[in-house]
């Protein structure tokens, strides 16, 4: 198979609850080994378009379809070539680690004489081999979460789809568990599918993103591109702390030409602009003998991402809202 | 949709224009007919009549349907082991030996007790002549001592158990975030709740014929009644209709854990309707029957009597308890001649003696048939609603 075989691909994938639309004509493709991110506030219907994915809940409208099996009339055949890490995984309580693994591989259908090395080996690259014969009731949430990804690649799936897979770890915890995730695309060649609402922590790992707001996707694509979009568009924002922090300062920030708003965060101004201040700032406070202590030019990081294309969201869902109260019936589908 | 067939390929064309159905669900209809001898005939009949419509069989297809039976095969025998195995070290299952033990005990005890001084009675000749043809029956259904017979002992504790057993089957697993992560294995959703009943039913069974075997032994050993083959052959139908007695009420209270958000909400639930049919069923009969037909007066006595004795028995067979009660009264005791009300005119001339196996087996079968029809649509509605249930983390 070639490096750009869609694996995942949905077509108007529409989940609506009653009158809530949670997931509306969602278009997403996704290719064979990428990790993409699912990123989206909560609400945001990530879960439901996972759960579509899964054929775990029937779409209203559309279709979604992994490795060219349906998902909603191919379900088995989807869930064989498919791991899911549901968010807030659980396991049998009073069964140990391995016992819990063991469980789900009969269910998988592994022979059982490959059952314990596979064990084995899947304990190891997770980091649990010490807690593997400890009862599950007693394992920390980053420690359920190592065993679920055990429990996933026991049956060495071509696509892992994990729901909010870092909620709830330490920092270190955090990156090493990314970097778990990480490898299973880089090493074994898995395409990975993460949602999340933890901007950062995703970025790092992901070669393409989707912005999901209100069921909506708003925008997809490489992290770099979207941050040189929303900068080609004319969104800047300015982290600047100076000594002293005078009005005088404040007073020059506001002569200039193309600010949009100044904020103040902690001891730091946060300015959004539509161009480039950089050079005009730096000027004056060489000029006037200010102490520059910090200067970063946000941007192209996807806090900015989210925080641009969320307003946008926003601002089109209250558009959308105005024009539909104006021609009344109109907006009813 | 309904049809109980297997999927065949042509039908898998016709429907897949027509009606969305996850293959979860259509899974579940082959699965059905297991359940019925009748549906089982007419699935073969429809079966074979799909073949001669198809004389090409597509070895691609037949390979894939080779492969669905091992997936359902593996699976359910995954879930039901480990269904079995989880309710052989819980500690529920103590609660449940533990009740049924004393349970046992204290109604032989009863029983031994009950029987004796029922015998010295009559040996005095103050009490009416003991009767000694079915002595192995009476060690079931005696209450000496004040504690209640073995079978009435069962009728009322025996739901108990099934509710213990199914009371959190779904949706313990729902807050422990184990089931969205077993609905997402490559297994037919239905194995999961066809699993977790057929454990239950397997420790249901073995309990059962366990402790109805244990009672007749510790009988034996105390008094030295021995049973002939009737006897042994009434016990054992009497032991059967225990199970399916059980397992309504196991189908009951995992109907209530499929639709239930918490275990608490289910027990509690199974609990009430346990209480409703082991006690408040029988007075609302009552008075709905003296209501429709009442014979307060010695004139409406007249009129009313039989019509309203028949309203109230055919009220209370709507409650399971009383169903599985009146069956196994008249299995244990074969001096019991009639379930209905009886006029005098009927009993003029009937010969006083006892039923034969055959003739108190043609009384209960209808006991039988309601008592697994009432256990088979419990299931049926929790399967189907488990079957169309989404499934998300807590
Ligand atoms: N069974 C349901 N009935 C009605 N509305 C529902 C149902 N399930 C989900 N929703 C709604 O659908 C929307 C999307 O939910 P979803 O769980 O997919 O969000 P999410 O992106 O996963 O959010 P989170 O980050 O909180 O997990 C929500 O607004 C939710 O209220
Ligand atoms: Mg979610």
């Amino acid at each position: 198979m070639s490096e750009d075989y869609t694996i995942i691909r949905t077509k108007d994938l529409t989940k609506a609850y009653g009158s809530k639309v949670a997931v509306n004509h969602l278009n997403l493709s996704i290719k064979k080994g990428e990790i993409f991110g699912l990123l989206g506030p909560n609400g945001a219907g990530k879960t439901t378009t996972i759960l579509m994915l899964l054929g775990l809940t029937e779409p209203t409208l559309g279709s979604a379809a992994i490795d060219r099996h349906d998902c909603t009339r191919d379900s088995l055949q989807v869930k064989r070539i498919t791991g899911y890490l549901p968010d807030n995984v659980g396991f049998y309580g009073d069964m140990t680690g391995r016992e819990n693994l063991r469980f789900t591989a009969r269910l998988n259908g592994v022979p059982e004489g490959e059952i314990d090395g596979r064990i084995d080996q899947l304990l190891e690259r997770v980091g649990m081999t010490y807690a593997g014969n400890q009862k599950t009731s007693t394992y920390s949430k980053g420690m359920r979460q190592r065993l679920g990804i055990a429990d996933v690649l026991m049956k060495d799936p071509e696509v892992i789809i994990m729901d909010e897979p870092t909620l709830g770890l330490d920092p270190e915890g955090m990156r090493e568990f990314l970097q778990l995730i990480k490898q299973l695309s880089v090493e074994d060649g898995r395409t990975v599918l993460v949602s999340s609402h933890q901007l950062y922590q995703i970025q790092q790992i992901c070669d393409r993103v989707g912005i999901f707001v209100g069921g909506n996707l708003i925008a997809s694509g490489k992290i770099n591109e979207l941050g040189r979009k929303i900068v080609s568009e004319g969104h800047y924002v300015l982290e600047i702390e100076v000594e002293p922090c005078d009005d005088r300062f404040l007073g020059f920030i506001g002569t200039l030409d193309g600010v949009k708003k100044v904020s103040k965060e902690g001891d730091r101004f946060i300015i959004e602009s539509d161009r480039d201040l950089r050079k005009q700032i730096t000027e004056f406070l060489g000029v006037n003998h200010y102490t520059l202590l910090h200067l970063r030019q946000k941007g192209g990081d996807l806090d900015e991402i989210y925080r641009v294309y969320f307003e946008q969201a926003e601002k089109e869902e209250a558009n959308h809202v105005k024009s539909g109260k104006e021609h009344g019936s109109r907006k009813k589908v | 949709m309904s049809s109980p067939v297997k999927s065949t390929a042509a039908e898998k064309k016709s429907e897949a224009g027509t009606k969305r159905q996850t293959s979860d669900n259509r899974a579940w209809f082959g699965m059905k007919p297991k359940k019925e001898k009748g549906l089982d005939a007419v699935k073969e009949k429809v079966d074979s009549v799909v073949e001669k419509m198809e004389p090409q069989k597509d070895p691609e297809e037949e390979a894939a349907a080779e492969e669905r039976r091992q997936v359902r095969y593996h699976s359910l025998d995954a879930l039901y082991k480990k269904e079995l195995a989880d309710h052989i070290c819980s500690k529920r299952l103590v609660i449940i030996l533990v009740i049924v033990a004393a349970l046992s005990i204290a109604s032989v005890y009863g029983a031994l007790t009950g029987i004796k001084s029922a015998m010295d009675a009559a040996a005095s000749g103050k009490g009416d002549s003991f009767d000694t043809t079915f002595m192995f029956l009476k060690l079931y259904t005696t209450s000496g001592n004040s504690i209640p017979s073995y079978m009435s002992l069962i009728a009322l504790i025996g739901p108990f158990i099934g509710l213990i057993l199914g009371f959190d089957a779904i949706n313990s697993e729902k807050s422990n975030g184990t089931l969205n992560r077993l609905v997402s294995q490559p297994i037919y959703r239905d194995s999961i709740i066809v699993g977790k009943f057929l454990a239950s039913a397997t420790l249901i069974t073995v309990m059962v014929f366990a402790t109805g075997i244990a009672v007749g032994a510790a009988g034996f050993l105390f008094s030295g009644i021995k049973p002939d083959g009737e006897q042994i052959t009434r016990v054992l139908i009497y032991l059967i209709y225990t199970i399916v007695y059980i397992c309504f009420w196991l189908a009951m209270s995992m109907l209530f854990s499929v639709f239930t958000r918490h275990a608490a909400t289910s027990a509690l639930a199974s609990i009430a309707l346990w209480l409703f049919f082991a006690i408040f069923m029988s007075l609302l009969a009552g008075i709905i029957a003296d209501g429709v037909y009442p014979v307060s007066t010695e004139y409406q006595q007249a009129v009313n009597a039989l019509k309203n004795a028949n309203l109230n028995t055919g009220l209370n067979r709507i409650s399971p308890y009383y169903l599985y009660s009146e069956a196994a009264s008249i299995i244990m005791n074969p001096a019991a001649r009639a379930i209905n009300a009886v006029s005098y005119a009927q009993l003029v001339g009937a010969i006083s003696g006892y039923l034969s196996l055959g003739q108190s087996l043609l009384l209960v079968w209808p006991h039988l048939v309601g008592l697994l029809a009432l256990t088979f649509v419990s299931f049926e509605i929790s399967y189907v609603g488990f079957m169309r249930q989404e499934i998300r983390g807590n």
